[in-house]
């Protein structure tokens, strides 16, 4: 790690979008200084977006500990005392807890459900030749092509019909039912790639169809599971629209994003702004640690979904 | 594979299958035929043709959430990718060159931690987080600083022509990491005699982002164009949870989910929703389409 003021004179950074005036980096322009400026320009854009990312959170943390004076004072001053009754209000007063607790549920359910039937389906029709293979297979890649609104109407009754709405039931197979397109279109490409050798030496030794999935195609499937199951967790998640339609009549059963959203709501009423901050930061901080220890498999799964 | 092949096959598939059936195909379906009721929720449905069509046609609100869109598909993309795209080549190939491998600048890894984190973050949570930013008065973070520094509070949320545009910045602030790290898996995967031949040519990085990066990443371009735009026309969450009174003021930042939330689950005209819900599917097959056919050219090989 070396510091950028020992760039050698390699021709100049130029930032391609931002037009500065006078640094007009020609095919000349290989001075040293020209060239220390414009590294510079590139390093202050860089630090000015980590600051856009990372100080909206962080103040949110130190709004959490204020009392509605400091809130209201300055943006910059720190709170005078660590004020752990905002989280208290906030997580039984505001039901934050309760919220918290029905999203684990919710996802832990769901996204093992995800999982366990959508790994299911992509292996059966990667790798079995029969007859309605492929249009089965399309029938659950179609569903990328259509938004979610679509649906809601629709979805809604026959949620009610089965007496499912306001139950955790419906929303975690409502959650499974969207999740399985993109999580059988991305297994099946991977259940494609893995050899047969061993499934065949499995057969051979008189392995059962269903034997030889779970104890030998599964475990060479890791690295596709983890994506596709870090994809599902964070989007099931950051689930709002469809928690908001199938449990509207009960409260105790809401999700964070929507008991969140509707404590920013009674917030402005009740004028109990710290309160907010600390919800708020009940539901950023898990994230941050989760991030902070998965980060590489995080990243490597969010955007597997966007590599052909 | 030979015993016994169709009843495991049938056992597997069953369960995903009819899930999937019940809760989404099902309802797709239904909702081109519940578009063309008048259903209320109450009596029975009566067949209407292409009424709620026409009356689509009429409807302000409709035709400001299109804009919005029209607004979002533009924007979106064009600021995100541009900003990500300076940033991934400044993180990969930015630095100085050692033995032919092209580096980042310094500390690149902490900027792409960093920058990808409000990817993992709800997006509602996120729309509570910036309705406190943007909040008016002192208690806002923005506004704080502006009134501290003694200017004039800006309204962000509640002057029409600037709402729009703060959603827009929640929504590039959110995305810009995602497409760092993106494009930085694309870049990558350049091979650096590449980078080093056009070097000892004599181009400079200006030419070098141009004429060989930019090239070489067409496809992820294209795959980020196409996934922008489809969160272009979702918008939900953030427009619910962060404009005034649900794409407020006054239709400002309304986008057509918000439409068919609101029809349907407030006023309860479910076929009029419905018939908002096929718009908004014909909307985002086209632009899919219409991506697709205009950014085709030849992907180069290397």
């Amino acid at each position: 790690m070396n510091p950028q003021t020992t760039l050698p004179p390699t021709p100049a950074a130029l930032p391609p979008k931002t037009v500065k005036p006078g640094a007009a980096g020609g095919r000349g322009g290989r001075g040293r200084r020209e060239v220390r400026l414009l590294a510079n320009l590139g390093h202050v854009a860089l630090a000015v977006w980590a600051v856009i990312v990372i100080v909206p959170i962080l103040w949110t943390f130190l709004a959490s500990f204020k009392n509605t004076t400091e809130i209201f004072s300055s943006p910059w001053t720190l709170p005078a005392e660590l004020r752990f009754e905002n989280y208290a209000r906030a997580w039984t007063k505001a039901n934050v807890g309760r919220y918290f607790l029905n999203s684990v549920i919710v996802v832990a359910c769901s996204t093992f459900g995800t999982m366990l039937l959508g790994s299911m389906a992509a292996y059966v029709l990667a790798r079995y030749k029969f007859w309605g293979n492929r249009a089965i297979y399309y029938l659950f890649v179609s569903g990328l092509a259509f938004p979610v609104f679509l649906a809601l109407v629709p979805l809604f009754f026959v949620v009610k019909n089965l007496g499912l709405l306001d139950t955790h039931t419906g929303v975690v197979l409502v959650y499974i039912a969207y999740s399985l397109p993109f999580t059988v279109f991305f297994l099946a490409a991977f259940f494609k790639t893995l050899p047969s050798s061993v499934a065949e030496a499995g057969m051979i030794d008189g392995c059962s169809h269903t034997r030889l999935f779970f104890q030998v195609m599964m475990p060479m499937a890791k690295p596709g599971l983890i994506s596709v199951g870090i994809f599902n967790i964070i989007g099931q998640w950051g689930q709002y629209q469809l928690p908001l339609v199938l449990l509207s009549n009960a409260k105790d059963k809401w999700v964070l994003t929507q008991g969140i959203a509707d404590i920013s709501v009674n917030a402005g009423y009740e004028a109990d702004w710290s309160g907010l901050f600390a919800a708020l930061t009940i539901a950023i901080l898990p994230m941050i640690v989760v991030y902070a220890i998965f980060q590489r498999q995080i990243q490597s799964g969010l955007t597997s979904g966007a590599v052909k | 594979m030979r015993h016994g092949k169709y009843p495991f096959v049938i056992g597997f598939l069953f369960l995903p299958v009819t899930l999937y059936v019940v809760f989404v195909i099902a309802p797709y379906a239904q909702a081109f035929q519940i578009s063309m009721t008048n259903w209320r929720g109450l009596s029975a449905p009566q067949w209407v043709g292409f009424d709620n069509f026409r009356r689509l046609f009429d409807d302000d609100n409709f035709w400001k959430a299109v804009q919005h869109h029209g607004v979002l598909l533009l924007a979106l993309p064009l600021i995100t990718i541009a900003i990500a795209l300076f940033f991934s080549f400044l993180l990969n190939v930015g630095g100085k060159s050692s033995g032919g491998q092209r580096q980042g600048v310094w500390g690149s890894k902490f900027y792409r931690v960093v920058f990808f984190f409000p990817q993992v973050l709800a997006v509602a949570i996120i729309a509570v987080l910036f309705q406190m930013v943007y909040r008016p008065n002192e208690s806002g973070l923005i506004n704080g600083v502006l009134m501290k520094l003694g200017f004039d509070p800006v309204l962000f949320l509640v002057r029409p022509n600037l709402a729009l545009w703060s959603i827009i910045g929640v929504l590039v602030w959110q995305a810009v990491g995602f497409y760092v790290v993106l494009f930085s898996a694309g870049m990558a995967s350049i091979p650096g005699e590449i980078y080093e031949a056009a070097e000892v040519d004599g181009a400079t990085r200006v030419t070098l982002f141009f004429r060989v990066t930019l090239p070489l990443l067409w496809d992820t371009l294209q795959v980020a164009w196409v996934y922008l735009g489809i969160a272009a026309f979702d918008a939900f969450a953030i427009v619910s949870v962060l404009s005034v009174d649900g794409g407020g003021p006054d239709g400002a930042t309304t986008v057509l989910a918000m439409e068919i939330y609101r029809n349907a689950f407030v006023y309860s005209k479910y076929g009029y929703a419905s018939a908002m819900g096929v718009a908004l599917f014909f909307l985002t097959l086209t632009f899919a389409a219409l991506t697709l056919r205009l950014t085709k050219r030849e992907s180069v090989e290397y």
